[in-house]
């Protein structure tokens, strides 16, 4: 944070095509030491190709990456000794058990005997994966899967780790613990940049969060800053007739009236002290209200509030 | 340590992971030796009285007739299972690229050669495994050789360097396939090489244009070498060519190979 120290994570000007495919145009990030950092955007976004660039998978066509304090293109091998990967697409060796999965990773990080069968059994407990330890991956669900291939990423101790799309397709109670596991590490004094298409996610995890749409960075800032300027927050009133909508349309600023369905949409984050002005508000003009609810802001919302076009994204949590 | 002991444990490291890989996946293996002992059954027990009449007693080791020639394409059915295994090289190697434990290989500091020499070394015990089976299987039907330890020392070591040459032709193979089934496909024409050579017939039989290229092609003068040492027959200059072949196709494999796995699909 301090202006002396270098950010863990520093990408400039960095542009990727892929033919006449412009993915990445022109991005700028900073990831400060020890925070967690979202990447939040849908399919297609260019999210995949940053964390592949900046693990030094594929060369960008333009742009400075430094990465733990080394250049990705001049020192690549510094940056690996000092990164861990956990990819979209599961990264783990079916044919071989989670041990051996976890001890292959203990050797190519050569930690020696000792210490790496310590590595191997205390990961294997910290992601519950003792009982499953002798069966091949092949065997495991989706998320022993996903423990597996984050265990595997933390067996070199990394101080910067990349986490792609961490959490998708996972069931609720997988994704809450995996959540727990990314915030464990945040606190140990790691550096996580990761990637996400939920809202939510970055919400619940991240320091700070950049929104991308067609390779660029189109909104930056901590969750709260991102949702003040999200205005798909709002209230739901509906009603019974058109009078009572007219009325409290007249009395509501900035409602938006659907006259067809008789609702209003009230702008506003839906929290108590809002919420008890505005029953109050609508109790003292005497107008019924049928039906309340609260609609927070999702990707869709925060998308069409920083890009002025809907997410193409198909799949939902 | 340095960067040559690094590479040497990275290695030693892959070198287990794909054994292990291919103790747990046996049937791969089987499968690849079960093609040419085939071959052995079908050439021995249907082909083989007809065409033992055919061969002069200095290439058998003296046995005439379908025991003659059981002699006679023993060698040429090992090499065969050399040209058999490494299909599995160019399948098991487009089965790791194409996964995603890959691209982990490629974000860890670890040496560069070591997952491509990982897998060589694998295939290489994978091919002699093979190659065992299939001897197994011949001296069981009554192959018998004129050889001693050292010749066999020797006919052994010539296969293992034709498998090494071989098994780097696959890897590179299997790298430049964009998906698992081309990669089995692709080395397919290698079995057919032992064919087109002195594995089952002398070349002398064949017509003028395919002689020349039976006569020239790699897997002749190595079924020849192994053939001469086995069944005590001079070797002639054949051993020369066949490790002349076996460290060209080597060594340009291996740089093909390098090549491809450096500059990787951007997938």
């Amino acid at each position: 944070m301090s202006a002396v120290q270098e950010p863990a994570i520093a990408a400039t000007g960095v542009r990727k095509s892929y033919g006449d495919a412009v993915v990445l145009d022109g991005v700028d990030l900073a990831v400060a030491g020890g925070t967690i950092f979202a990447l939040l955007g849908p399919n297609g976004a260019g999210k995949t190709t940053i964390v592949r660039i900046l693990s030094t998978l594929v060369p960008a066509d333009a742009g400075v990456v430094r990465v733990a304090g080394h250049d990705v293109r001049d020192e690549p091998d510094a940056v690996r000794a000092s990164i861990g990967v956990t990819g979209q697409f599961s990264a783990v060796d079916d044919l071989l058990t989670g041990a051996e999965n976890l001890q292959l990773m203990a050797d190519l990080n050569h930690l020696g005997r000792d210490r790496g069968r310590a590595r191997v059994a205390e990961l294997l407990d910290r992601f519950g994966l003792v009982e499953a330890a002798r069966r091949p991956a092949s065997t495991y669900s989706g998320g022993m899967r996903r423990r597996l291939d984050l265990a595997m990423t933390l067996v070199g101790s990394p101080r910067v780790i990349f986490l792609d799309e961490p959490t998708t397709g996972l069931d609720p109670a997988s994704r809450r613990a995996m959540w727990d596991g990314i915030r464990t590490l945040a606190a140990a004094g790691v550096t996580i940049l990761l990637t996400t298409q939920y809202l939510d996610e970055a919400d619940e995890l991240a320091d700070r969060v950049a929104v991308l749409d067609r390779g660029r960075i189109v909104a930056e800032g901590t969750p709260e800053e991102l949702k003040r300027r999200v205005p798909g927050g709002h209230v739901r009133l509906q009603f019974a007739d058109r009078p009572a909508l007219h009325a409290a349309a007249s009395l509501l600023d900035g409602a938006a009236p659907d006259e067809e369905r008789l609702v209003l949409r009230v702008p506003g984050r839906g929290d108590v002290a809002s919420l008890r002005r505005l029953l109050a508000q609508l109790n003292d003009a005497r107008i019924a209200v049928t039906e309340l609810s609260i609609h927070s802001p999702d990707l869709d919302d925060v998308f069409f509030a920083v890009t002025g076009h809907p997410t193409v994204a198909e799949e939902a949590a | 340590m340095s960067a040559l002991a690094y590479a040497v444990t990275d290695s030693a490291t892959m070198f287990r992971r794909n054994l292990r890989r291919l103790r747990r996946y046996p049937s791969l293996t089987l499968m690849l030796a079960g093609m040419p002992i085939v071959f052995l059954l079908l050439f021995v027990y249907v082909f083989g009285g007809q065409l033992g009449k055919g061969l002069d007693a200095s290439v058998t080791a003296g046995r005439s007739g379908r025991a003659g020639y059981l002699d006679y394409v023993t060698p040429g059915i090992l090499l065969m299972t050399v040209a058999a295994a490494v299909q599995g090289t160019a399948i098991v190697v487009a089965m790791d690229m194409t996964g995603g434990i890959i691209d982990r290989f490629r974000t860890m500091a670890i040496a560069r050669s070591a997952v491509l020499t990982g897998h060589v070394l694998a295939a290489l015990v994978q091919a002699l495994a093979g190659v065992c089976i299939v001897l197994g299987v011949a001296l069981a039907l009554g192959f018998r050789a004129e050889a001693g330890v050292l010749d066999w020392l020797a006919a052994l070591g010539i296969i293992a360097l034709f498998a090494f040459a071989l098994i780097w032709l696959a890897t590179a193979l299997g790298l430049a396939a964009k998906s698992v089934e081309t990669a089995s496909n692709t080395p397919m024409f290698l079995t057919f090489l032992p064919f087109l050579g002195s594995g089952f017939v002398v070349v002398a039989s064949m017509p003028a244009g395919l002689e020349q290229f039976a006569r020239y092609q790699p897997f002749t003068p190595a079924t020849e070498t192994v053939r001469g040492l086995l069944n005590g027959a001079p070797v002639g200059g054949n051993a020369m060519a066949t490790v002349a072949w076996s460290v060209g196709i080597a060594a340009g494999s291996y740089l093909w190979a390098r090549r491809l796995y450096t500059r990787r699909r951007p997938a």
